[in-house]
């Protein structure tokens, strides 16, 4: 890996010893961009964090972080992501079980009770019920707030503003009135990936179903550019070359004038062509500072 | 009617002190959240026997804009600026992470000087985030003078932020790939300056003042004692899990960019108490300075970025002269980079703790998800084990230990 990203104990195994200690809880183990990702069983997740917790090769003491994400395409639409920490062996795997709008998700606030407040956010945020955490309210929205802001389906703006109303003499919620709409644009470029037809191009046919795709290149030309390629796809391509020296040792230091040549024109440039619009007029000619400007303590 | 006559009139006896005593029923007060000890918009509902805290239920969220949801309509550039405004008092830190997540999706290799620079300035950034947290943690339990010192000292590394990137607070300096700008040598020579007189003399008079104080001892020592095995369930992470006993760092054990170059101690406590924090955060400004000095010692000349010129925009007097230069200019400033498909945890140790990003990329240049792991979140939900049993005087106390800024535990 050449990013200078935390570097922790290596991943080596851990799927293995993982594998072992769940069983069957286990359903998909992925070791992508330098992390591990185990997906279990919702059902059973707390028996699961126990069997990470406990486990001699695993020994993943803390919870960290609990993380939402929306998938509005597929069936279980929401993952609910555990990030745990091992202090003793210095690592790190994210556990991973999903869910949609009615399952709920066992809690695991028996095990860490830090996942009190985390569920709580998930629950506001996605809507996912947490079966067992007694304490299942919002926490970052608003009192009274309706809705669930991080779906994909919520819109950015919200539903309702507020504003103190001085008639009311209280804070009153309105719908949403934008003077401007919500503009959201379209940088995919339609020579790489858009989805959509082009204006103007309804007609065309589609495309003829060609022979199959040859698979994507090895790495993208370069780093930043759109690619159909993983970004664990890159991080292979590029552990398998030898790293680049930087092309330029000595950095280009000076963005002065005098590189830029700002405020100067062009010494290639020829005479400035006459502009028909402006009238010229004799300048006077300006004295320019006849004598030098006295010092502050000259005139005492 | 006699015993309610011997009641109200107060008769003990010395054998039991409870005879006499009013029966009270617990009552429960709203603390915030506009509170000056608060640090900020924080609520807490504490439920009190006399002024005995029996349980508290923090409220959250009042500060809360949005930002997860904000940067997913945002390509990875003008996302940059929401990490500052999540800590305000630490801001490079929170930039810290999110750039060394989208490099680590990139696998985009940074430049040696931009490393040291960035671990320069964050250390920066800590000692920055450190004299606010001291000083309003003195200035709440009873101290003035410290904090009028320790903000001096704050001062001046705001005008050397200033000096740094133009901004005081919301610097926007780190970038995925390196850093802004370089720094002009004399700002480096007047920081190592700084380091060596100013800091260790005006820190060190502050931290007199209080350190072996009577008073600020009884208003810290043996206040809200966290064990170890509390500190791992609950999820603590810096000051505070290195407050109760843990020598856990992430700048030691994961390091990020040049820290595994760097030599320095890890302070631990060995209380678990508000003095331990507020001390390990006191020796954490001197490891600061350490690693500032190194860094000033062994920073090599060369790049500031990335020379990927899909990633980082040329520099304007580039753009000037090549054609090919102002393209990647206007397509960065516009359409942004894509970033890989891939999912990925970073955390770094910021002057409050683990901050962490989970930043989800579809390949296209706009973040499917970046949830963000603020540090106060699982120290704020401790608040109540902690304090429960304690006065509600000490309640500033707890707070001022833990280090708790509302723009990143909102977000």
């Amino acid at each position: 890996m050449r990013a200078p990203a935390p570097k922790y104990a290596a991943n080596d195994g851990v799927i293995a010893a993982a594998r072992a200690a769940l069983g069957d809880m286990l359903i998909e183990a992925t070791d992508l961009v330098g992390e591990i990702n185990l997906t279990v069983d919702r059902t059973r997740l707390p028996q699961a964090m126990i069997a990470l917790r406990d486990g001699a090769m695993l020994q993943y003491q803390a919870l960290m972080e609990i993380a939402g994400v929306d998938y509005p395409a597929r069936a279980e639409r929401f993952d609910v992501c555990y990030m745990l920490l091992s202090y003793t062996r210095n690592h790190r795997i994210r556990v991973r079980v999903t869910t949609d709008e009615v399952k709920p998700v066992p809690s695991v606030t028996s095990i860490w009770p830090v996942a009190g407040w985390l569920e709580r956010e998930v629950y506001d945020m996605y809507g996912v019920l947490f079966e067992g955490n007694s304490d299942l309210r919002r926490i970052l929205t608003d009192y009274g707030f309706r809705g669930h802001p991080q779906r994909k389906d919520f819109p950015l703006s919200g539903f309702v503003e507020l504003r103190y109303s001085e008639e009311a003499k209280r804070v009153v919620y309105e719908p949403v009135q934008l003077a401007q709409d919500f503009r959201n644009f379209d940088f995919m470029s339609p020579w790489e990936g858009a989805q959509y037809v082009l204006p103007g191009d309804e007609k065309a046919a589609p495309a003829p179903a060609a022979a199959p795709v040859p698979p994507p290149p090895a790495a993208p030309q370069a780093k930043g550019a759109p690619s159909p390629v993983t970004a664990d796809q890159v991080v292979k391509a590029d552990a398998s070359t030898k790293p680049v020296k930087a092309r330029v040792t000595k950095p280009k230091t000076s963005d002065g004038p005098a590189q830029t040549g700002a405020g100067k024109t062009s010494p290639k440039a020829g005479p400035k062509p006459a502009d028909p619009d402006v009238v010229k007029k004799p300048r006077k000619p300006v004295t320019k500072a006849a004598k030098p400007r006295a010092k502050k303590g000259d005139e005492a | 009617m006699a015993d309610y006559l011997d009641e109200i009139a107060g008769t003990t006896s010395a054998s039991d002190p409870s005879v006499g005593d009013t029966e009270i029923a617990n009552y429960t007060i709203n603390f915030g959240p506009q509170h000056p000890a608060a640090h900020g918009v924080l609520r807490l509902v504490t439920e009190l026997d006399g002024e005995i805290i029996e349980r508290i239920d923090p409220h959250v969220g009042l500060l809360h804009r949005g930002t997860e949801k904000l940067i997913e309509y945002k390509t990875y550039t003008q996302a940059l600026p929401y990490m500052d405004r999540l800590d305000y008092c630490s801001p490079l830190a929170m930039e810290h992470s999110f750039v060394l997540a989208v490099e680590k999706l990139l696998d985009l290799e940074v430049p040696i000087r931009a490393q040291y620079l960035r671990v320069f300035f964050a250390e920066l950034t800590r000692i920055c985030n450190h004299m606010l947290n001291l000083g309003s943690h003195v200035m709440d339990v009873g101290a003035m003078t410290p904090n009028l010192w320790m903000f001096e000292i704050r001062e001046d590394c705001l005008n050397f932020f200033e000096r740094m990137s133009g901004a005081r607070m919301h610097h926007n300096y780190l970038r995925p790939g390196g850093v802004h700008q370089d720094v002009p040598l004399k700002l480096l020579a007047d920081i190592a300056d700084w380091l060596d007189t100013r800091l260790p003399r005006l820190f060190g008079d502050a931290i007199s003042l209080v350190a072996e104080n009577r008073i600020f001892k009884q208003r810290n020592v043996d206040i809200a004692i966290v064990s170890r095995d509390d500190a791992v369930k609950w999820g603590f992470s810096g000051p505070m899990i290195r407050g109760a006993g843990l020598p856990w760092d992430l700048r030691k054990s994961q390091p990020y960019d040049v820290y595994d170059r760097m030599d320095f101690e890890i302070p631990v406590g060995t209380r678990g108490d508000c003095y331990d924090r507020f001390m390990v955060r006191v020796e954490e400004v001197y490891q600061s300075a350490r690693i500032m000095k190194q860094c000033l010692n062994e920073m090599p000349d060369g790049p500031i970025a990335s020379l990927d010129r899909k990633v980082v925009p040329p520099k304007r007097a580039e753009m000037k002269q090549s054609m090919e230069a102002l393209i990647h200019h206007f397509k960065l400033y516009t359409e942004g980079f894509h970033v890989p498909a891939g999912e990925v945890y970073v955390a770094t140790e910021s002057p409050k703790g683990e901050f962490g990003i989970y930043m989800v990329s579809d390949g296209s240049n706009k973040p499917y998800r970046c949830k963000i792991r603020p540090t106060a979140f699982s120290h704020l939900q401790a608040m109540d084990f902690m304090s429960r049993g304690h006065m509600l005087a000490d309640i500033t106390a707890i707070l001022g230990a833990m280090d708790i800024v509302f723009g990143e535990c909102d977000r």
